[in-house]
């Protein structure tokens, strides 16, 4: 694994950030979340804990415009301008370079490994580029290269979210979005999923936010994250260690 | 790359010329007749297939976009007295935005839902049919055939060829929509509609596209259709029956890929003209019922599913 994180070649690397400030978001009448602002800063691995139905996955689709916030704004600042992503649609948002891992994969099941990363680099941007990624991620994850014929649907849960972490990369991200991706997996699976992610993270200079209910797998990688509970921000943990040392964690996670 | 020359283009030439060379040989007006409407429905199992097996929505209004084929062409025929290839083209036209409108309205509802909005379209237009007098009302309109079949020796090997081409050309069409990027994303919303979205699929604008392409095919499937039956009434041009087969052969064939359609479309058609020959008209639905419920039970995957798999059984022995 490389170790450096800024790679003499890339030339001029422009700082890319992220600020969501939601004031109110859900579905139809239902409200999730309330008053949430979070930010994450170029090249920071930032996670949002919180166990099922606190709104962490709500607040992922915002960003990406598959809901759309009724107040608030989410402005991503990338190549030195600001884009308030509210009120774009999803491919909209994939070629301002941001992608998620959804949660429960969501693979095309009734299409073969090749062609769900082919589907991952649907955007002219991504398309011109799509061998070099497609070597890159077959190079990342080489059971996918064993297994590009065979159908998505057919393979085991770990290698199902190796396929939607890959498809993912496809579109070439700056930010990548990870929702959930220890759901159904086995503990060790879970283990090299997330030693995946920040593997990835330091080849392609990526900016993550990750939503995980998982904290000790989590935290592993974790730069900083906040803690949310019923659709609001309960914690802000400046580091992985302020995020440990919380009382709300051992409250929260092991019920002390 | 490979080095084969794709056997697409050149057994689509040879379809034509065995379709030239059956008009100069068979001299039973009744093959052409019979040929028509199975190559009818091959445009209409291929429309279909476009939403239906790439897209998985599931439409039962195509009766609705036949017959706005069937009545643009007898509205226009009626009024400016224009020659029928204009007609096929203002009727593809026609149902084509007809197709494009009803996206706009119904894609937002999937399943079932999607399925009765389709449905209820389609009697929305009927009713609409029956109540214009210009094209005849409820009690159907007449068309005079011309008097000269150009270089054809009768009017029905001349629409024969037409509905050929016509044929073709939505095979075409259907195949290039299923092989191409396009195809890809259509296949990408079928099988999870919100992991295509976050892939930066434009999941509204291949929808459309989706629908104003069937659409606009089940029209031009409409459109000669008054010149071959000459005597038109909303309740044959939107019959449900035309609905039920445009869903029946793809499924038989499997929607997977455009050439599933095609196949439906021969067996069954072919099989219904022949039962209406021999037993009687009234048993192709039971046909198509039995075949359906057969076929999804039995081989979900159509026949091209079926010889799929046993060309994949006997690879592997």
């Amino acid at each position: 694994m490389k170790s450096f994180k800024t790679p003499m070649w890339r030339g001029l690397i422009l700082a890319s950030s992220i600020s969501i400030n939601i004031g109110k978001a859900g579905y139809g009448p239902v409200q999730v979340l309330h008053d949430v602002a979070i930010s994450v800063n170029d090249g920071e691995t930032v996670v949002l804990l919180g166990s099922n139905g606190n709104g962490k996955s709500t607040l992922l689709k915002c960003v990406m415009g598959i809901i759309t916030p009724e107040a608030g704004e989410i402005v991503l600042n990338v190549d030195g301008k600001s884009i308030d992503l509210v009120g774009k649609a999803p491919q909209e948002v994939v070629d301002l370079g941001v992608a998620l891992v959804p949660e429960g994969r969501r693979l095309f099941a009734s299409l073969s490994v090749e062609e769900n990363l082919i589907l991952g680099a649907f955007r002219n941007a991504a398309r011109a580029k799509i061998d070099e990624n497609l070597n890159f991620v077959f190079e990342t994850f080489p059971v996918l290269k064993e297994r590009r014929r065979q159908l998505a649907g057919s393979m085991s849960g770990g290698e199902q979210q190796m396929v939607a972490v890959a498809r993912a990369l496809m579109s070439e991200p700056k930010f990548l979005l990870v929702d959930e991706p220890s759901v159904g997996l086995a503990p060790i699976l879970v283990s090299r999923m997330i030693a995946k992610i920040k593997e990835l993270k330091e080849l392609r200079d990526l900016t993550i936010l990750m939503a995980e209910q998982n904290f000790n797998q989590a935290i592993k990688i974790a730069d900083r994250g906040y803690i949310i509970v019923h659709g609001q921000i309960e914690f802000e943990g400046k580091s992985a260690q302020d995020l440990k040392d919380n009382d709300m964690i051992k409250q929260y996670y092991l019920g002390a | 790359m490979k080095k084969k020359i794709n056997p697409f283009w050149p057994s689509m030439a040879a379809v034509f010329i065995a379709g030239m060379i059956f008009t100069e040989v068979a001299d039973n007006e009744f093959y052409f007749f019979a040929s028509y409407v199975v190559l009818q429905a091959v445009i209409m199992a291929t429309a279909w297939n476009i939403l239906g097996g790439y897209t998985g929505y599931v439409n039962f209004g195509s009766a609705g976009f036949f017959g706005v084929g069937a009545y643009t062409a007898i509205a226009l025929h009626k009024a400016f007295g224009l020659p029928l290839p204009l007609l096929i083209l203002a009727a593809g036209a026609m149902s084509g935005l007809i197709g494009l409108g009803a996206g706009y309205l119904t894609l937002r509802i999937k399943g079932v839902y999607f399925a009765i909005a389709t449905l209820a379209m389609a009697i929305v237009f009927e009713t609409i049919a029956i109540n214009w007098e210009f094209v005849g009302g409820a009690s159907g309109a007449y068309i005079l055939t011309p008097e000269e079949f150009l270089f054809f020796d009768s009017y029905i090997e001349m629409l024969f060829m037409l509905i050929l081409s016509l044929a073709i050309g939505s095979v075409v069409v259907a195949r290039y929509l299923s092989t191409s990027r396009i195809g890809r994303g259509l296949a990408a919303i079928r099988d999870d509609e919100i992991a295509a979205e976050c892939n930066g699929v434009p999941t509204l604008k291949l929808k459309l596209i989706s629908t104003s392409v069937m659409g606009a095919m089940m029209g031009v499937a409409g459109a000669p259709y008054p010149f071959f039956v000459t005597y038109v009434d909303p309740a044959s041009a939107f019959n449900l029956l035309i609905a039920v087969n445009a869903i029946a052969m793809p499924m038989i064939g499997g929607t997977a890929t455009w050439l599933g359609p095609v196949i439906g479309a021969l067996v069954v058609g072919g099989m219904q003209e022949i039962i209406t020959v021999t037993i009687s008209s009234e048993m192709n639905l039971l046909v198509v019922g039995v075949m359906l419920v057969g076929f999804i039970t039995l081989a979900p995957k159509g026949i091209v599913g079926l010889v799929q798999d046993y060309l994949k059984k006997r690879r592997s022995r």
